[in-house]
């Protein structure tokens, strides 16, 4: 049944169309027997809330990027992010770390544990390796005299890449906890469902941080076209 | 089948084992709404008790020393933000929510009991940082509740050094206690329901919780956005909301940033708010009305569609509250739009109330006396906000006491009249006892007939052109002198009905340990909570099988049926018919 249907239905009258062999079969056949299902459920109602976040700093962004004080981090030849090659490195990293997490899920399920165990080391050193990246990149920032309150987009860039980073940091708990749980109760299963969760939240946060990459390296131009397309 | 959930699995990996595990570190969901009701009710009385404290300068103005202007603006803050986030926010949430929706859904516990434990620890964080900051030099912050920058962390306002950054951490801390919590709420409604109950059966008040919830889960980033972004400005010198500006004569390091641009982020939060905190109202009320008029709800499907609605619309009329911070007329205009719509589903629910009790077997119980208080209450800061939804009255009333009046009648005494509702009504499940009826009645008259006598003159006051916020009124002319002896009225008023808050405290306390028994269903209500074994319910909540839904939860004076109501685990072929009638199962099926 489709949500309208769910949300249509007479209740009143449950007994009369909604026999109850018909009731409990729907209930049982919209989803199977799966212990990870509210996980799946929570997390994509926290992956809304990161979302909801995410957007509502954008949303400053773009209105603070129109006040006559912003310098934007790319554009002009000398500004920091206009050749962006440490960045692109860190996204390199990012990139190879949601790679390795695939590569578990699929290693978890075929029970191959020492593949899994290389990938899953591989995934965690490619996610710090962008966290490093990322903080080197703050240094590089700072020496070169963009500090954190020298000028609205260069709070914005430590800022949002910082609470980037923090959710990452939280994801590599989690999958800590997970081989955790692993190692003590050793069910591959919940373990294969799990690493799934994790790999989604992966990719989730490498997509916010394509998203963060452009944004936070465009041009002037590029700002005052969004903002005056979103009315600011 | 979805009712298998992780809380609900054979293991008993997190039954309690010792004192400490059954009632400190508990993630029995019983015990952690427990905990939340007492800590928000706790904190909720020190807001109590300064809201007496800026009536006690309202009234009577210089006559106490203590209360200097910083302590007045600081007694308005911490009263407005601990009311609205700590109290009502975490007791109808994290209170009622925790308490009721694994009951009223049929289930053992939350889908993920350790982080409810988790959720309920950082609340308490939470409001310890908060209480803390009125103990570090300079006080709490006195920025009023809605923090507005520049003056949040400008010298000159109390507490701009260490108690707005106490007043920010602390949100910070609650939100993702709030997240925490709000992740259960949602996923156990959605995962965990008891086989039969469908979305469409499930109880109003389980409709109002799960929406607020949503609401909770996102508008509450925009608040955790503006607060972070706050920090920096305060802590790194960052300009995303502080303009160049001269403070005591000298030119700050910040330049730049809009004051405006918080504004938005708060209200896109602050008016989501007002609907998280009316909408488990609008669920429980109309679930106390149905009970105690032997009624089914009038308009069921229409009362969860408004609640939607409402949810939906609750994102898109923010910026009613800043009509006057110099918008754009258009801006204006939709946004007065949206306002004056999202009366129409508010209205549809006023009505079905009201045809709900219509003919109905009303019983004039404590709980039903506060649900019909709410509709009063109600409605008429219902119908203030339609008037303060038009930019065009908005402008001249804003911030005077028109608007203090109209947000108290309608997200202050109403949500609590449906609190007291409520706690008198589940009272029986919590602790297997009655709230003493002589008491809660003299607690409901004073408290309805009090709240009136202090805001219907504020209305009056606003008209006026009283502002409100103010530590003294000074030499105003248009203000008559008589608006004096009003205020002084109000206070009277206010303090005699804090004193009867009092009563009501007394009346828990000693209803707990010598309240007359009331075995396990007394309102002879249908929803699920009243059918458990054991009242008041043990850990796991349902003994060995799980309860299966046949039915609505609204099914009270059925045609033909012996008891005026029927649980919803009861079978049809289960259904005791009248004697005298002719007592065919089928028919009734």
């Amino acid at each position: 049944m489709n949500i309208f249907q769910k949300l249509t239905e007479k209740p009143w009258l449950a007994n009369d169309d909604l026999a109850l062999e018909g009731n409990s079969e729907s209930l049982s056949s919209s989803s199977q027997v799966n212990t990870s299902m509210p996980a799946k459920t929570a997390l994509y109602f926290f992956l809304s809330v990161v979302s909801v976040l995410f957007l509502l700093f954008t949303i400053t962004f773009l209105s603070r990027s129109q006040a006559v004080d912003f310098q934007a981090l790319a554009g002009e030849p000398w500004l920091p992010f206009s050749q962006p090659n440490s960045l692109w490195f860190n996204t390199g990293a990012l990139v190879l770390a949601s790679i390795s997490l695939q590569l578990a899920v699929l290693f978890a399920r075929q029970q191959k544990t020492s593949n899994l165990l290389i990938t899953l080391v591989l995934a965690t050193i490619f996610s710090a390796t962008f966290l490093i990246g990322q903080f080197s990149v703050w240094q590089q920032l700072t020496l070169n005299g963009y500090a954190l309150n020298q000028n609205p987009a260069n709070s914005f860039f430590y800022l949002l890449t910082g609470i980037h980073g923090l959710h990452l940091l939280g994801g590599i708990f989690a999958l800590v906890r997970v081989v955790w749980i692993y190692w003590k109760k050793s069910d591959t299963q919940s373990l294969t469902y799990s690493l799934k969760l994790c790999t989604t939240y992966w990719h989730y946060l490498l997509i916010v941080w394509l998203f963060l990459f452009a944004l936070l390296t465009a041009t002037p131009e590029t700002y005052r076209t969004i903002a005056l397309f979103c009315g600011f | 089948m979805t009712h298998t959930a992780i809380a609900d699995q054979e293991d008993d990996s997190h039954h309690p084992k010792s004192f400490i595990g059954k009632y400190i570190w508990s993630q029995d969901h019983k015990v952690i709404a427990i905990q939340y009701s007492i800590t928000a009710i706790a904190v909720g009385l020190v807001a109590l008790v300064l809201s007496g404290m800026m009536r006690l300068q309202l009234g009577f103005p210089d006559q106490f020393s203590f209360i200097d202007p910083s302590a007045y603006l600081q007694f308005v803050t911490m009263h407005g933000m601990i009311m609205v986030i700590y109290l009502l926010t975490a007791l109808l949430l994290g209170g009622f929510g925790n308490y009721l929706i694994p009951l009223m859904v049929g289930t053992r516990d939350m889908v993920f009991p350790y982080l409810n434990m988790l959720s309920y620890w950082t609340y308490l964080l939470a409001v310890i940082v908060l209480m803390a900051s009125f103990f570090v030099a300079g006080g709490t912050t006195g920025a009023g509740w809605t923090l507005y920058p520049p003056q949040a962390i400008l010298e000159g306002t109390p507490g701009a050094d260490l108690g707005i950054l106490f007043m920010l951490i602390s949100l910070a801390i609650f939100i993702v206690a709030f997240t925490m919590g709000g992740l259960n709420y949602v996923t156990t409604v959605l995962q965990a329901r008891a086989k039969g109950m469908t979305l469409m059966r499930m109880p109003l008040t389980i409709w109002g919780i799960f929406i607020a919830t949503i609401l909770g889960l996102l508008a509450f980033p925009a608040l955790l956005v503006s607060a972070i972004m706050m920090m920096f400005d305060k802590l790194l010198g960052t300009s995303f909301f502080m303009p160049a500006i001269l403070s005591l004569g000298e030119g700050v390091d910040h330049s730049g940033g809009s004051p405006i641009l918080f504004q938005h982020l708060f209200w896109f939060f602050g008016h989501p708010e007002v609907y998280i905190v009316a909408l488990p109202a609008f669920g429980m009320v109309s679930d106390v009305l149905a009970t105690h008029a032997r009624k089914n709800i009038f308009g069921y499907r229409m009362m969860v569609w408004a609640i939607v609605a409402i949810g939906g619309l609750s994102f898109v009329v923010w910026a009613h509250h800043m009509y006057v911070s110099g918008m754009n007329p258009y801006f204006g205009f939709f946004f007065a739009t949206t306002t004056l719509i999202i009366a129409v589903p508010t209205a549809i629910k006023v009505y079905n109330w009201i045809l709900t009790l219509w003919r109905g077997n009303i019983h004039l119980t404590v709980p039903m006396l506060f649900a019909i208080g709410f509709i009063f209450t109600f409605t008429h800061g219902g119908l203030t906000g339609l008037m303060l939804g038009n930019v065009v009255v908005d402008l001249p009333l804003s911030d005077t006491y028109f608007v203090v009046a109209h947000f108290h009648m309608v997200m202050g005494v109403s949500p609590v009249m449906v609190l007291f509702a409520a706690i008198y009504h589940w009272f029986p499940k919590v602790t297997g006892r009655f709230l003493n009826n002589s008491l809660g009645k003299f607690h409901f008259w004073g408290t309805f007939l009090g709240t009136y006598a202090i805001y219907l003159p504020m209305h009056y006051l606003g008209f006026l052109g009283v502002p409100r916020r103010y530590y003294a009124m000074g030499n105003t002319d248009f203000i008559p002198e008589s608006a004096q002896a009003l205020n002084a009225s109000i206070t009277v008023s206010a303090i005699i009905v804090g004193v009867i808050q009092v009563v009501f405290v007394i009346n828990v306390i000693w209803s707990v340990f010598k309240g007359k028994k009331s075995g396990h269903n007394p309102w002879n209500a249908t929803t699920l909570e009243w059918q458990t074994e054991h009242t008041p319910p043990r850990h796991g909540n349902w003994g060995d099988k799980l309860p299966v839904v046949y039915r609505w939860a609204y099914d009270y004076s059925v045609p033909k049926v012996k008891d005026d109501f029927i649980p919803q685990n009861v079978a049809p072929e289960q259904v005791i018919m009248m004697d005298s009638q002719d007592t065919n199962n089928e028919e009734k099926t």
